[in-house]
Protein backbone atom coordinates (compact mmCIF):
# COMPACT_ATOMS: atom_id res chain seq x y z
CA UNK A 1 0.00 0.00 0.00
CA UNK A 2 1.35 3.41 -0.92
CA UNK A 3 0.13 6.63 0.62
CA UNK A 4 -1.97 8.87 -1.59
CA UNK A 5 -0.66 12.14 -2.92
CA UNK A 6 -2.77 14.91 -1.36
CA UNK A 7 -4.77 17.38 -3.41
CA UNK A 8 -3.73 21.04 -3.60
CA UNK A 9 -5.62 23.97 -5.06
CA UNK A 10 -5.52 24.56 -8.81
CA UNK A 11 -4.74 28.20 -7.90
CA UNK A 12 -5.39 31.33 -9.94
CA UNK A 13 -3.07 30.59 -12.87
CA UNK A 14 -4.23 27.24 -14.24
CA UNK A 15 -5.41 29.00 -17.38
CA UNK A 16 -1.79 28.94 -18.54
CA UNK A 17 -2.08 25.23 -19.18
CA UNK A 18 -5.41 23.56 -18.56
CA UNK A 19 -7.96 25.13 -20.91
CA UNK A 20 -7.81 23.78 -24.46
CA UNK A 21 -9.25 25.69 -27.42
CA UNK A 22 -11.64 22.81 -28.11
CA UNK A 23 -12.04 21.85 -24.43
CA UNK A 24 -15.71 22.84 -24.17
CA UNK A 25 -16.56 20.70 -27.19
CA UNK A 26 -17.40 17.18 -26.09
CA UNK A 27 -18.57 16.92 -29.69
CA UNK A 28 -17.76 19.36 -32.48
CA UNK A 29 -20.22 22.24 -32.59
CA UNK A 30 -22.97 21.54 -35.10
CA UNK A 31 -22.84 17.76 -34.61
CA UNK A 32 -26.27 16.16 -35.00
CA UNK A 33 -28.07 16.32 -31.66
CA UNK A 34 -25.51 18.67 -30.10
CA UNK A 35 -26.81 20.61 -27.12
CA UNK A 36 -25.30 23.42 -25.10
CA UNK A 37 -25.02 23.40 -21.33
CA UNK A 38 -24.22 26.80 -19.89
CA UNK A 39 -24.26 28.32 -16.47
CA UNK A 40 -22.45 30.42 -13.92
CA UNK A 41 -20.44 29.54 -10.85
CA UNK A 42 -21.17 31.51 -7.66
CA UNK A 43 -19.49 31.88 -4.28
CA UNK A 44 -21.12 32.15 -0.86
CA UNK A 45 -21.66 35.89 -1.21
CA UNK A 46 -23.55 35.37 -4.45
CA UNK A 47 -20.69 36.75 -6.52
CA UNK A 48 -19.65 35.06 -9.73
CA UNK A 49 -16.39 33.12 -9.74
CA UNK A 50 -14.34 34.23 -12.72
CA UNK A 51 -11.46 31.81 -12.21
CA UNK A 52 -13.01 28.35 -11.96
CA UNK A 53 -12.49 25.36 -14.18
CA UNK A 54 -15.42 23.08 -14.98
CA UNK A 55 -14.90 19.52 -16.20
CA UNK A 56 -17.62 17.14 -17.33
CA UNK A 57 -17.61 13.38 -17.91
CA UNK A 58 -20.52 11.38 -19.30
CA UNK A 59 -21.77 8.39 -21.25
CA UNK A 60 -22.58 8.53 -24.93
CA UNK A 61 -26.22 8.71 -26.12
CA UNK A 62 -26.49 4.93 -25.78
CA UNK A 63 -25.36 5.06 -22.14
CA UNK A 64 -21.94 3.58 -22.94
CA UNK A 65 -18.34 4.58 -22.30
CA UNK A 66 -15.28 4.13 -24.52
CA UNK A 67 -13.33 2.69 -21.60
CA UNK A 68 -12.06 -0.79 -20.65
CA UNK A 69 -14.12 -0.82 -17.45
CA UNK A 70 -17.31 -0.51 -19.44
CA UNK A 71 -17.37 -4.07 -20.74
CA UNK A 72 -19.74 -3.02 -23.50
CA UNK A 73 -17.36 -0.27 -24.72
CA UNK A 74 -18.43 2.63 -26.90
CA UNK A 75 -21.48 2.31 -29.09
CA UNK A 76 -20.73 0.41 -32.26
CA UNK A 77 -22.85 2.91 -34.17
CA UNK A 78 -20.35 5.53 -33.09
CA UNK A 79 -20.81 9.21 -32.48
CA UNK A 80 -18.30 11.11 -34.57
CA UNK A 81 -15.95 13.19 -32.51
CA UNK A 82 -17.61 12.38 -29.19
CA UNK A 83 -15.06 12.15 -26.37
CA UNK A 84 -17.24 12.23 -23.25
CA UNK A 85 -15.02 14.80 -21.61
CA UNK A 86 -15.54 18.57 -21.50
CA UNK A 87 -13.43 21.29 -19.93
CA UNK A 88 -14.19 25.00 -19.74
CA UNK A 89 -12.80 27.82 -17.62
CA UNK A 90 -15.25 30.41 -16.39
CA UNK A 91 -15.28 33.84 -18.04
CA UNK A 92 -15.07 37.16 -16.14
CA UNK A 93 -18.87 36.93 -15.66
CA UNK A 94 -18.52 33.48 -14.06
CA UNK A 95 -20.02 31.70 -17.05
CA UNK A 96 -18.99 28.45 -18.67
CA UNK A 97 -20.33 26.53 -21.65
CA UNK A 98 -20.10 22.91 -22.78
CA UNK A 99 -21.31 21.53 -26.11
CA UNK A 100 -22.21 17.87 -25.94
CA UNK A 101 -24.68 15.09 -26.74
CA UNK A 102 -27.28 14.02 -24.26
CA UNK A 103 -26.09 10.84 -22.55
CA UNK A 104 -28.31 7.79 -22.41
CA UNK A 105 -29.50 6.21 -19.19
CA UNK A 106 -27.05 3.79 -17.58
CA UNK A 107 -28.16 0.18 -17.34
CA UNK A 108 -28.02 -2.04 -14.30
CA UNK A 109 -24.76 -3.90 -14.77
CA UNK A 110 -24.02 -4.97 -11.27
CA UNK A 111 -27.37 -6.11 -10.02
CA UNK A 112 -27.37 -3.30 -7.51
CA UNK A 113 -29.91 -0.51 -7.48
CA UNK A 114 -31.76 0.94 -10.38
CA UNK A 115 -31.15 2.31 -13.81
CA UNK A 116 -29.43 5.68 -13.60
CA UNK A 117 -31.05 8.63 -15.31
CA UNK A 118 -28.99 10.47 -17.94
CA UNK A 119 -26.41 12.60 -16.14
CA UNK A 120 -23.00 14.23 -16.30
CA UNK A 121 -20.43 14.05 -13.53
CA UNK A 122 -19.09 17.58 -13.00
CA UNK A 123 -15.86 18.62 -11.28
CA UNK A 124 -15.20 22.20 -10.16
CA UNK A 125 -11.68 23.47 -9.55
CA UNK A 126 -10.77 26.99 -8.42
CA UNK A 127 -8.51 29.14 -6.34
CA UNK A 128 -9.85 28.71 -2.81
CA UNK A 129 -10.83 25.09 -3.43
CA UNK A 130 -8.15 22.91 -1.85
CA UNK A 131 -9.69 19.88 -3.52
CA UNK A 132 -12.06 19.62 -6.45
CA UNK A 133 -15.74 19.47 -5.66
CA UNK A 134 -17.93 17.04 -7.57
CA UNK A 135 -21.57 17.32 -8.51
CA UNK A 136 -23.91 15.79 -11.05
CA UNK A 137 -26.12 17.39 -13.69
CA UNK A 138 -29.43 15.77 -14.58
CA UNK A 139 -31.83 16.66 -17.39
CA UNK A 140 -35.12 18.51 -16.85
CA UNK A 141 -37.02 16.47 -19.47
CA UNK A 142 -36.38 13.16 -17.64
CA UNK A 143 -38.92 13.45 -14.85
CA UNK A 144 -39.67 9.73 -14.55
CA UNK A 145 -36.05 8.62 -14.89
CA UNK A 146 -34.90 11.26 -12.42
CA UNK A 147 -37.53 10.16 -9.92
CA UNK A 148 -36.12 6.63 -10.06
CA UNK A 149 -32.44 7.55 -10.13
CA UNK A 150 -30.66 6.00 -7.13
CA UNK A 151 -28.21 8.86 -6.64
CA UNK A 152 -30.77 11.62 -7.00
CA UNK A 153 -33.09 9.73 -4.65
CA UNK A 154 -30.34 9.59 -2.03
CA UNK A 155 -30.35 13.39 -1.83
CA UNK A 156 -32.81 15.16 0.44
CA UNK A 157 -35.82 16.14 -1.70
CA UNK A 158 -35.58 19.88 -1.05
CA UNK A 159 -32.08 20.00 -2.52
CA UNK A 160 -32.52 17.77 -5.58
CA UNK A 161 -33.40 20.71 -7.81
CA UNK A 162 -29.81 21.97 -7.52
CA UNK A 163 -28.76 18.92 -9.56
CA UNK A 164 -31.25 19.36 -12.41
CA UNK A 165 -30.51 21.72 -15.29
CA UNK A 166 -33.12 24.26 -16.40
CA UNK A 167 -34.36 24.35 -20.00
CA UNK A 168 -33.98 27.88 -21.33
CA UNK A 169 -36.26 29.32 -24.02
CA UNK A 170 -33.23 29.87 -26.25
CA UNK A 171 -32.79 26.10 -26.41
CA UNK A 172 -29.81 25.53 -24.16
CA UNK A 173 -29.72 24.03 -20.70
CA UNK A 174 -28.71 26.20 -17.76
CA UNK A 175 -26.79 24.59 -14.92
CA UNK A 176 -25.61 27.08 -12.32
CA UNK A 177 -23.26 25.94 -9.57
CA UNK A 178 -23.33 27.55 -6.12
CA UNK A 179 -20.37 26.59 -3.98
CA UNK A 180 -22.00 27.93 -0.84
CA UNK A 181 -25.10 29.74 0.35
CA UNK A 182 -28.81 29.29 0.62
CA UNK A 183 -29.13 27.39 -2.64
CA UNK A 184 -25.81 25.60 -2.32
CA UNK A 185 -25.41 22.90 -4.97
CA UNK A 186 -25.31 19.33 -3.73
CA UNK A 187 -21.72 18.10 -3.85
CA UNK A 188 -20.63 14.51 -3.58
CA UNK A 189 -17.94 12.61 -1.78
CA UNK A 190 -16.65 10.57 -4.69
CA UNK B 1 -10.37 -17.86 -7.62
CA UNK B 2 -9.11 -16.48 -4.34
CA UNK B 3 -11.09 -14.81 -1.64
CA UNK B 4 -9.38 -12.06 0.29
CA UNK B 5 -9.27 -12.93 3.96
CA UNK B 6 -10.16 -9.37 4.88
CA UNK B 7 -13.24 -9.23 2.68
CA UNK B 8 -16.42 -9.03 4.71
CA UNK B 9 -18.64 -12.03 4.21
CA UNK B 10 -21.55 -9.91 3.01
CA UNK B 11 -19.48 -8.48 0.18
CA UNK B 12 -18.21 -11.86 -0.89
CA UNK B 13 -21.68 -13.29 -0.93
CA UNK B 14 -23.15 -10.43 -2.89
CA UNK B 15 -20.35 -10.54 -5.42
CA UNK B 16 -20.63 -14.27 -5.74
CA UNK B 17 -24.35 -13.96 -6.33
CA UNK B 18 -23.72 -11.38 -9.01
CA UNK B 19 -21.23 -13.64 -10.74
CA UNK B 20 -23.70 -16.51 -10.56
CA UNK B 21 -26.35 -14.31 -12.09
CA UNK B 22 -24.04 -13.42 -14.98
CA UNK B 23 -23.90 -9.81 -13.87
CA UNK B 24 -20.73 -7.80 -14.07
CA UNK B 25 -18.60 -6.79 -11.14
CA UNK B 26 -17.54 -3.18 -11.49
CA UNK B 27 -14.35 -2.06 -9.79
CA UNK B 28 -14.66 0.22 -6.82
CA UNK B 29 -12.01 2.72 -5.77
CA UNK B 30 -10.67 3.16 -2.27
CA UNK B 31 -11.88 6.24 -0.46
CA UNK B 32 -9.04 8.40 0.87
CA UNK B 33 -8.13 8.02 4.53
CA UNK B 34 -8.95 10.98 6.75
CA UNK B 35 -6.26 13.64 6.79
CA UNK B 36 -4.77 12.95 3.36
CA UNK B 37 -6.64 15.64 1.46
CA UNK B 38 -7.05 19.17 2.77
CA UNK B 39 -10.39 20.24 4.22
CA UNK B 40 -12.38 22.49 1.92
CA UNK B 41 -12.75 25.02 4.74
CA UNK B 42 -9.29 26.07 5.91
CA UNK B 43 -9.00 29.25 7.91
CA UNK B 44 -5.37 29.94 7.02
CA UNK B 45 -6.19 30.15 3.31
CA UNK B 46 -8.52 33.10 3.00
CA UNK B 47 -10.04 32.28 -0.37
CA UNK B 48 -11.64 29.13 1.01
CA UNK B 49 -14.02 31.22 3.15
CA UNK B 50 -16.67 31.88 0.50
CA UNK B 51 -15.82 28.98 -1.77
CA UNK B 52 -16.28 25.90 0.39
CA UNK B 53 -19.59 24.04 0.54
CA UNK B 54 -21.05 24.19 4.03
CA UNK B 55 -23.42 21.28 3.66
CA UNK B 56 -22.01 17.80 4.19
CA UNK B 57 -21.01 16.01 0.99
CA UNK B 58 -23.36 13.27 -0.17
CA UNK B 59 -21.83 9.85 -0.73
CA UNK B 60 -21.55 8.99 -4.42
CA UNK B 61 -21.38 5.25 -5.08
CA UNK B 62 -18.87 4.15 -7.71
CA UNK B 63 -20.87 3.29 -10.76
CA UNK B 64 -20.07 3.35 -14.46
CA UNK B 65 -19.59 7.11 -14.71
CA UNK B 66 -17.19 7.10 -11.76
CA UNK B 67 -15.08 4.04 -12.64
CA UNK B 68 -14.52 5.23 -16.20
CA UNK B 69 -12.82 8.44 -17.26
CA UNK B 70 -11.29 10.24 -20.21
CA UNK B 71 -8.30 8.40 -21.68
CA UNK B 72 -6.66 11.36 -23.34
CA UNK B 73 -3.91 10.34 -25.65
CA UNK B 74 -0.85 11.21 -27.59
CA UNK B 75 -2.79 13.32 -30.06
CA UNK B 76 -2.59 16.10 -27.47
CA UNK B 77 1.17 15.94 -27.11
CA UNK B 78 3.94 17.48 -29.18
CA UNK B 79 7.60 16.46 -28.77
CA UNK B 80 8.61 19.66 -26.98
CA UNK B 81 5.77 19.50 -24.43
CA UNK B 82 7.86 17.70 -21.80
CA UNK B 83 10.89 19.97 -22.20
CA UNK B 84 9.98 23.43 -20.94
CA UNK B 85 13.48 24.72 -21.76
CA UNK B 86 13.16 24.35 -25.53
CA UNK B 87 9.66 25.66 -26.24
CA UNK B 88 10.86 29.11 -27.28
CA UNK B 89 13.69 30.35 -29.45
CA UNK B 90 16.35 30.55 -26.77
CA UNK B 91 17.31 29.10 -23.43
CA UNK B 92 15.37 30.27 -20.38
CA UNK B 93 17.21 31.75 -17.42
CA UNK B 94 17.51 29.81 -14.18
CA UNK B 95 18.58 26.50 -12.77
CA UNK B 96 17.86 23.68 -15.21
CA UNK B 97 16.17 20.70 -13.50
CA UNK B 98 14.85 17.27 -14.40
CA UNK B 99 11.64 16.21 -12.62
CA UNK B 100 10.77 12.57 -13.00
CA UNK B 101 8.95 9.78 -11.23
CA UNK B 102 6.13 7.33 -11.54
CA UNK B 103 2.38 7.60 -11.32
CA UNK B 104 1.14 4.71 -9.19
CA UNK B 105 -2.09 3.70 -7.57
CA UNK B 106 -2.31 3.06 -3.87
CA UNK B 107 -1.86 -0.65 -4.50
CA UNK B 108 1.55 0.14 -5.98
CA UNK B 109 0.53 -0.56 -9.56
CA UNK B 110 1.81 1.82 -12.27
CA UNK B 111 -0.76 4.03 -14.00
CA UNK B 112 0.27 3.91 -17.67
CA UNK B 113 -0.76 6.12 -20.60
CA UNK B 114 -2.19 8.91 -18.50
CA UNK B 115 -1.97 12.61 -19.26
CA UNK B 116 -0.01 14.88 -16.91
CA UNK B 117 -0.25 18.65 -17.29
CA UNK B 118 2.03 21.05 -15.41
CA UNK B 119 2.40 24.80 -14.99
CA UNK B 120 4.79 26.92 -12.95
CA UNK B 121 6.53 30.27 -12.51
CA UNK B 122 9.80 31.15 -14.19
CA UNK B 123 13.06 31.42 -12.25
CA UNK B 124 12.06 34.88 -10.98
CA UNK B 125 8.78 33.68 -9.50
CA UNK B 126 6.59 35.10 -12.27
CA UNK B 127 3.76 33.29 -14.03
CA UNK B 128 2.99 34.01 -17.65
CA UNK B 129 -0.64 34.94 -16.98
CA UNK B 130 -2.63 38.08 -17.71
CA UNK B 131 -3.82 38.50 -14.12
CA UNK B 132 -0.38 38.06 -12.56
CA UNK B 133 1.10 41.39 -11.45
CA UNK B 134 4.10 40.40 -9.35
CA UNK B 135 6.83 42.90 -10.31
CA UNK B 136 9.33 40.25 -11.38
CA UNK B 137 10.51 39.90 -14.96
CA UNK B 138 8.93 37.61 -17.52
CA UNK B 139 11.37 35.40 -19.38
CA UNK B 140 10.80 35.56 -23.14
CA UNK B 141 12.20 32.05 -23.39
CA UNK B 142 9.96 30.42 -20.77
CA UNK B 143 6.23 29.76 -20.83
CA UNK B 144 6.19 27.48 -17.80
CA UNK B 145 3.74 24.91 -19.20
CA UNK B 146 4.23 21.24 -19.99
CA UNK B 147 2.46 18.00 -20.78
CA UNK B 148 3.36 14.37 -21.09
CA UNK B 149 1.83 10.90 -21.07
CA UNK B 150 3.13 8.26 -18.68
CA UNK B 151 4.80 5.24 -20.27
CA UNK B 152 3.88 1.59 -19.73
CA UNK B 153 5.60 1.68 -16.34
CA UNK B 154 3.76 4.82 -15.25
CA UNK B 155 6.92 6.93 -15.65
CA UNK B 156 6.99 10.59 -16.60
CA UNK B 157 9.86 13.03 -17.11
CA UNK B 158 9.98 16.80 -17.49
CA UNK B 159 12.93 19.08 -18.12
CA UNK B 160 12.31 22.56 -16.77
CA UNK B 161 13.68 25.45 -14.71
CA UNK B 162 13.64 25.68 -10.92
CA UNK B 163 10.58 27.84 -10.21
CA UNK B 164 10.82 30.84 -7.89
CA UNK B 165 8.92 31.86 -4.78
CA UNK B 166 6.38 34.67 -5.18
CA UNK B 167 4.30 36.90 -2.92
CA UNK B 168 0.54 36.50 -2.67
CA UNK B 169 -1.98 38.56 -0.81
CA UNK B 170 -3.25 35.96 1.60
CA UNK B 171 -1.69 37.59 4.68
CA UNK B 172 1.08 40.03 5.55
CA UNK B 173 4.39 39.06 3.89
CA UNK B 174 2.90 35.89 2.43
CA UNK B 175 5.17 34.04 -0.02
CA UNK B 176 4.38 30.80 -1.78
CA UNK B 177 7.19 28.26 -1.65
CA UNK B 178 8.52 27.27 -5.07
CA UNK B 179 6.24 24.66 -6.60
CA UNK B 180 5.08 23.05 -9.81
CA UNK B 181 1.34 22.51 -10.38
CA UNK B 182 0.41 19.00 -11.56
CA UNK B 183 -2.89 17.83 -13.05
CA UNK B 184 -3.53 14.10 -13.52
CA UNK B 185 -6.41 12.02 -14.83
CA UNK B 186 -5.53 8.45 -13.96
CA UNK B 187 -7.84 5.89 -15.57
CA UNK B 188 -11.10 6.77 -13.81
CA UNK B 189 -13.11 9.81 -12.77
CA UNK B 190 -12.43 8.84 -9.16
CA UNK B 191 -8.68 9.18 -9.70
CA UNK B 192 -8.61 12.75 -10.99
CA UNK B 193 -6.05 14.78 -9.04
CA UNK B 194 -4.76 18.34 -9.13
CA UNK B 195 -1.85 19.00 -6.80
CA UNK B 196 1.45 20.82 -6.35
CA UNK B 197 5.02 19.52 -6.07
CA UNK B 198 7.39 21.28 -3.69
CA UNK B 199 11.17 21.26 -3.26
CA UNK B 200 13.13 19.84 -0.32
CA UNK B 201 14.52 22.20 2.28
CA UNK B 202 12.41 25.19 1.24
CA UNK B 203 12.27 27.54 4.25
CA UNK B 204 8.85 28.79 3.16
CA UNK B 205 7.16 25.41 3.54
CA UNK B 206 6.43 25.71 7.28
CA UNK B 207 4.83 29.10 6.65
CA UNK B 208 2.62 28.20 3.70
CA UNK B 209 -1.09 27.67 4.47
CA UNK B 210 -1.75 25.79 1.24
CA UNK B 211 0.99 23.21 1.88
CA UNK B 212 0.00 23.01 5.55
CA UNK B 213 -3.68 22.56 4.76
CA UNK B 214 -2.95 18.83 4.46
CA UNK B 215 -3.72 17.57 7.97
CA UNK B 216 -1.64 14.41 7.95
CA UNK B 217 2.07 15.15 8.37
CA UNK B 218 3.23 12.11 6.40
CA UNK B 219 0.84 12.89 3.57
CA UNK B 220 2.11 16.48 3.50
CA UNK B 221 5.69 15.27 3.16
CA UNK B 222 4.63 13.29 0.08
CA UNK B 223 4.16 16.63 -1.72
CA UNK B 224 7.92 17.28 -1.53
CA UNK B 225 10.16 15.93 -4.28
CA UNK B 226 13.48 14.31 -3.43
CA UNK B 227 16.78 15.61 -4.76
CA UNK B 228 18.53 12.73 -6.51
CA UNK B 229 22.20 12.84 -7.46
CA UNK B 230 21.67 9.76 -9.62
CA UNK B 231 19.17 11.64 -11.75
CA UNK B 232 21.37 14.71 -11.81
CA UNK B 233 23.24 15.03 -15.09
CA UNK B 234 26.86 16.19 -14.88
CA UNK B 235 27.51 19.67 -16.25
CA UNK B 236 23.84 20.03 -17.14
CA UNK B 237 20.88 19.73 -14.74
CA UNK B 238 19.82 18.83 -11.18
CA UNK B 239 17.55 15.81 -10.79
CA UNK B 240 14.43 15.59 -8.64
CA UNK B 241 12.35 12.50 -8.08
CA UNK B 242 8.64 12.64 -7.31
CA UNK B 243 6.16 9.76 -7.39
CA UNK B 244 2.46 10.53 -7.50
CA UNK B 245 0.00 8.10 -5.95
CA UNK B 246 -3.62 8.02 -7.09
CA UNK B 247 -6.46 6.10 -5.51
CA UNK B 248 -6.35 2.37 -6.14
CA UNK B 249 -9.11 -0.14 -6.52
CA UNK B 250 -10.57 -1.95 -3.60
CA UNK B 251 -9.16 -5.43 -3.28
CA UNK B 252 -11.13 -7.57 -5.68
CA UNK B 253 -12.84 -10.65 -4.39
CA UNK B 254 -12.25 -12.67 -7.54
CA UNK B 255 -8.75 -12.66 -8.99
Amino acid sequence: MSGLTPSQTVGPYFAMRLPWPDGPYVVPEGSPGALTIAGRVYDGAGNVIPDALIETWQADPDGRFAHPDDPRGASPSGYAGFRGFGRCQTAPDGSYRIVTLKPGPLPVLTGEGDIEAPHLDVSVFARGLLDRVVTRMYFPDELAANAADPVLCSVEPARRATLVAVAEPEGHLRFDIRLQGERETVFFDV
Amino acid sequence: MTVSASTPQSVRTRTAEQADAGLLVLPSYQRPAAGVHPPLDFEGYRSTALRHPKRPLALLPHRLTEVTGPLLGNDLITPTDADLTTQRGGEPLGQRIIVTGRVLDSGGRPVPDTLIEIWQTNAAGRYRHSREHHPAPLDPNFDGIGRCITDAGGRYRFITIQPGAYPWGNHYNAWRPAHIHFSLFGRAFTQRLVTQMYFPGDPLLPLDPIFNSVPDERARQRLIAGFDIELTQPEWALGYHWDIVLRGREATVFE
